[in-house]
Formats: structure tokens, sequence, C-alpha cells
């Protein structure tokens, strides 16, 4: 690794980190999270989904403000395509959490980040979806990421950044492991 | 008639551990007893499989006041021998081993100091040593409930060897030492191994033409102290080195058990009410993990060669292949197509349960620094990377228990310094 004369910075807050890690650790149960979506059906395959609170560290949170996400499909499904569709955002999903845990972790490992990039794919059968053949499974049969780091680093510890960061981030576990999921009509 | 007697310090178990300090106790001339359920050695005796070495060479095997003089220090112990060793090691030290005696209880007593309960009566003492194991339970995740009614559950304290086993496939989770062996020992015996494999510690037997255990050794990596790593609660965790001890100094690695037919897949993950067991999609990744991990060991091994004039003594640095990963690993095997029985490598953890002390948190683990817990005069030993990455091994403990053996002294004279 190359050492600089200039302090590693990579936006990311370790003293924070390692402060609330201790904090959590002496107290599980601020641990204990609960993420929010809520969603409203727009029209067609198209609907409009809104993060704003969330539960965190004992009580309510909320977002600086609302964000708000629309899901579509593609006019070569003869829909209207107002937004990428549902399992884009899956892999939206998987490389914010991946790329933020590459920064964080290079923050930690005094490791400073030229610039991060990154390419998804997701592998899909839509035979699976429209019912064509029950041996296809609907969701993505692989994903393959590929990243594109300039760090001031070796290229093993920039292999090790990105397969700590696949350890530690919940989206991977999320995508890789099976999760109970009940969906209920109020 | 059970009777109370009185001694200085009790040592629960005559393990490693247990003699070790009993022996510093002796050169220190502080009266003790080894309270030890069974015989000495007795984990040794009856919760190892039958084709088990130690992981370390034989020259590797020293304890306090005592060491290999066999013929073959750098082969590894069978389980008779490890057995024969160290009951050497209880003769030659005049352990005073009370041998059928199980532990029910340890409570503090009215005055200062302990209650001990056993089998056979109870003893009075000022400090206790808690030498008793850190493998005594297998540590089985509650999935392990949602096993099909056909398919058997097996754990490392209990498995002997194949045969023992139904004639079927064998789904062995978990690849650290004891994963791997006996996914290496069932494939060979003509059952189909399926080995899931979380995080696990790649370690190659021989590096350099010298035993890794040597390397460790000398490098100081096993001397890593408790209080200097980054993370102890994760060191403690660590699953054990990929290694076997055996006569040929063979590596198996993952690479190995699938050149032998065994399949590898991910962690497992999940088992379906209709009995399919599913693995995680991690597998590259583990195995990633793990070749980077041992690569960044070997290159602290080269720097360390290089600095200590080893360099051109040994031979040549050189990497080993990365772990093979098949394109699409299987995400799920149906439990009741064929699977007759589970094999738990996935750890193992210590029975405490007879302790009456507040020293545990929790999570069930007795919390302690360095062996020395809040309880005054209440020591553990042998427990994994106790003060030392190596303090579970034969050759770790006794470092030790030279420590805690000083710490107790100490404690000792401050509390007959008060009356």
């Amino acid at each position: 690794m190359a050492t600089t004369a200039t302090p590693v910075n990579n936006g990311v807050d370790v003293e924070f980190l390692r402060t609330a890690r201790e904090a959590l650790t002496a107290q599980p149960e601020g641990a204990k999270f609960q993420w929010r979506v809520t969603n409203t059906w727009m029209h067609g395959s198209h609907s409009r989904s809104a993060v704003k609170g969330y539960f965190g560290l004992g009580e309510e949170q909320s977002h600086r403000s609302e964000f708000s996400y629309d899901g579509d499909h593609p006019e070569l499904f003869a829909a209207t395509d107002n937004g990428a569709t549902p399992v884009e955002y899956v892999l939206v999903g998987l490389a914010s959490c991946l790329t933020a845990g590459v920064a964080a972790i290079a923050q930690y490992r005094n490791i400073q980040l030229n610039s991060v990039s990154a390419t998804l794919q997701g592998e899909m059968d839509v035979q699976g979806i429209l019912g064509i053949d029950s041996d296809v499974r609907n969701g993505f049969s692989a994903i393959t990421v590929t990243y594109d780091i300039d760090a001031d680093a070796t290229p093993e510890e920039i292999k090790a950044l990105v397969a700590q960061s696949q350890k530690r981030s919940a989206v991977f576990d999320i995508v890789t492991n099976p999760t109970n999921v009940t969906v209920e009509v109020g | 008639m059970h009777t109370s007697r009185t001694t200085t310090t009790v040592i629960v178990g005559a393990g490693q551990a247990g003699l070790a300090m009993s022996r510093c106790l002796t050169e220190r001339s502080i009266d003790h007893v080894i309270l030890e359920r069974g015989e000495v050695a007795d984990s040794w005796r009856h919760e190892r499989w039958d084709s088990l070495r130690l992981l370390s060479p034989n020259w590797q095997s020293r304890l306090p006041g005592y060491r290999y003089e066999g013929d073959d220090p750098d082969g590894y112990m069978t389980m008779p021998e490890i057995i024969g060793y160290l009951s050497g090691y209880a003769a030659v030290a005049a352990a005073p081993v009370q041998t059928n005696t199980t532990v029910t209880s340890v409570a503090t007593s009215h005055d200062e100091g302990y209650v001990v309960t056993t089998n056979n009566g109870q003893w009075k003492a000022r400090t206790v040593v808690l030498a008793s194991g850190a493998y005594n339970l297998a540590n089985v995740p509650a999935l392990a409930d949602r096993l099909p009614r056909g398919t058997a559950s097996v754990t490392p304290l209990h498995y002997r060897n194949p045969a023992q086993l139904d004639e079927g496939d064998v789904l062995v989770v978990g690849a650290s030492a004891s994963g791997i062996q006996l996914a290496l020992e069932i494939q060979a015996s003509g059952r189909q191994v399926t080995l899931a494999v979380g995080g696990h510690v790649r370690m190659p037997r021989v590096y350099r033409g010298m035993d890794i255990m040597w390397w460790l050794d000398a490098a100081g990596v096993l001397d890593e102290r408790y209080d200097q790593v980054d993370d102890i609660v994760r060191a403690r965790k660590l699953p054990t080195f990929q290694l076997v001890g055996s006569p040929s100094r063979a590596t198996i690695d993952l690479n190995d058990l699938q050149r032998r037919g065994v399949k590898v897949v991910g962690r497992l993950a999940g088992i379906t009410s209709d009995g399919c067991a599913q693995f995680s999609g991690s597998l590259r990744n583990q195995c990633e993990l793990a070749d980077l991990k041992m690569n960044r060991l070997l290159d602290g091994i080269d720097a360390w060669a290089v600095r200590n004039g080893l360099d051109d003594e040994t031979e040549r640095p050189h990497r080993f292949g990365p772990t093979s990963v098949e394109a699409s690993p299987t995400l799920s095997v149906d439990l009741n197509a064929g699977v007759r029985t589970v094999v738990w490598a996935t750890g193992y953890r210590p029975d405490y349960s007879w302790l009456d002390l507040p020293v545990v948190d929790r999570k069930g683990r007795i919390c302690h620094d360095g062996g020395v817990t809040d309880s005054a005069g209440l020591y553990v030993l042998g427990a994994r990377f106790l003060r030392r990455r190596k303090s579970t091994f034969i050759d770790g403990v006794g470092d030790d228990a030279r420590d805690l053996s000083a710490h107790m002294a100490g404690y000792l004279d401050r509390l007959a310094a008060r009356r």
C-alpha cells in the first residue's frame, strides 16, 4: 500500500462507526432496526414506492426527506416503462450495499479510494415468471458483480476489500440466503 | 460417607490444561487436587473419532516440564498415543488426580473461596481452575430440528468411523479441521459426501518444506496475545485451521476434496418444511476470503523468513492455486432423496452448566480477561484464544498455565496478608 502524507478520506466516519459498535454491543436492543417501504399501485404494472420513516436505536426515525421510486416494466412487455423493473431495484440495492461497504472497509484499513464503479448483471429466464416452464425459477439464476476500483492499494488489498464487503453486506446476505416472507392482506 | 475436604486449589479436568496447571502449582508449592470426571485425557479417550491425529507435530507437544522424546518428532500423535503421552505426564509430574470424580457444582463459600461439589463429596478451596475443555458440546444449529425423519444427525463428538453410518449420501456441515477430515474419510468409504462450506481457514500442511505449524510457531503467530488482536471475540470464534495430521503430511483442501468427488456447496442456510437443505450463494466469496487470508499469511511468513535469514535455508516461496468453485454450485439438496446422515461439524463449546457463579454472559460464554474471571480466585484454562492464539493447543496451554499460576500466587499472597 502506498503511504501518503495526507490522511485517507473516503468520506466515512470510522470513529462514529466504532463508537456505535461499542454502544450497540453494550445495548443490543438498540441494534434492532426495522426498514419500511410503502407502495401504491398507479396503473398497469406501474407502482410508486415511498421511503421515509424507519425504526432504530429504540425509537422512530426518519430520513431527511421522503424518497420516491417508480417501478414498472419496459415497453417490450407492453408496459409504460415509468421506472426500473423490480428486479433491477434488487441489483440497485445489492450494488449500493456492496459499494458502501467497500468505502467503509477501505477507510478502516486506511486505503484511499480514487474511484469505484461496478456493473451488475442478473440472469433471468422469463419462462419462469410467464409460467411456461415450472422447472425454471422466477428469480435470477445468477448475479454477477464486476468492480472497477482505483485505490492506493495492491490488487490483493483491493480484492480483500470487495470480499470483506460481501461478508458484511445486508443485501448480499438477503439475496444469497433464504428469508421468511409473510405477505398479508389488511 | 461423603466428606468435605480442603485444599488450596481445585483444578477441574485432567487433560493437558489441568495437568499443566498442576505442574505449575507444584513448582510453586501450592497445594491442589485435580478432579477428573473419568480418567486422565478423558475427552481424548471418549470424544474423538478413530482416525483423528493431533493437528500439530509431535515435537510441538511441549508442556511445562515435559516434552516428546520419541523417534518421530515430525509425526502426528494418534488418539492412543496422545492418551499415553498425557498419562505419562500425569505420572511424571505426580499429578494429584482424583479420577471418576464429576464436578456437579462450583459455588462461592461463606468465607473467601469456593465449594466444589462432586459425586464423591465436597471440596473447599481458595481458588478454582476450570480446565474442563473447550470442546465439551457440539454447536448444532437450531435448524437441525427440521431434518426429515429418515435423516440421522451425528456430531463429531459421537462419530467414530464411516462404518457406523447408514449406507447412503452424507451431508457434512462445516469446513473446519473436523469437517474436512470427516468429509474425506466418509467419501473414501463409498458414500457420496456433500460439504457445506461457510467461513473457513485454508492452510497448507507443509510450506517451503516445513510443517505450517513450525512456521506459525517460529514466526510468533501462535504467540499473538488476546489483548493485542483487533477483535478477540471474532478471533475466539475462528474455525480451526483446515489441517489433517497424517503420516503422508498431505494437504487436504477444498480442491483436493472436490478431486476426490466431494460436492462442495455454500453454507447451510435453511431446511424447508419438505426437507430440502438450502445452501447460501456466498460460496465463491467464502473461498475468496480464505484464499486471500492464506496468501496474506504466507506473505507474512516469507517476509519473516527474509528478516530472519531463513530465506536461503528453506525451499523457495510459492503459492497454492485458488480454490476452484463450480460455475453454479448447488443451492439445494432434497434430503429425502438419499441423504441418510448429516454430520454437524459446526464447532464446539465448553459446558459450564454446573457452574453456579455469575460469570457467564447472555450467550452462555464465560467472561474472563485472559483466563482471570471477575470472581476472585476463579480461573479458566484451555479455552480458545484464552491468552494466546495457541491456547487450545497442547503446545500452547503451558504458557497460559504459567501466567495464571503466577496471577494465582499473587492473589493467594494478598489473601494471606489480609488474614
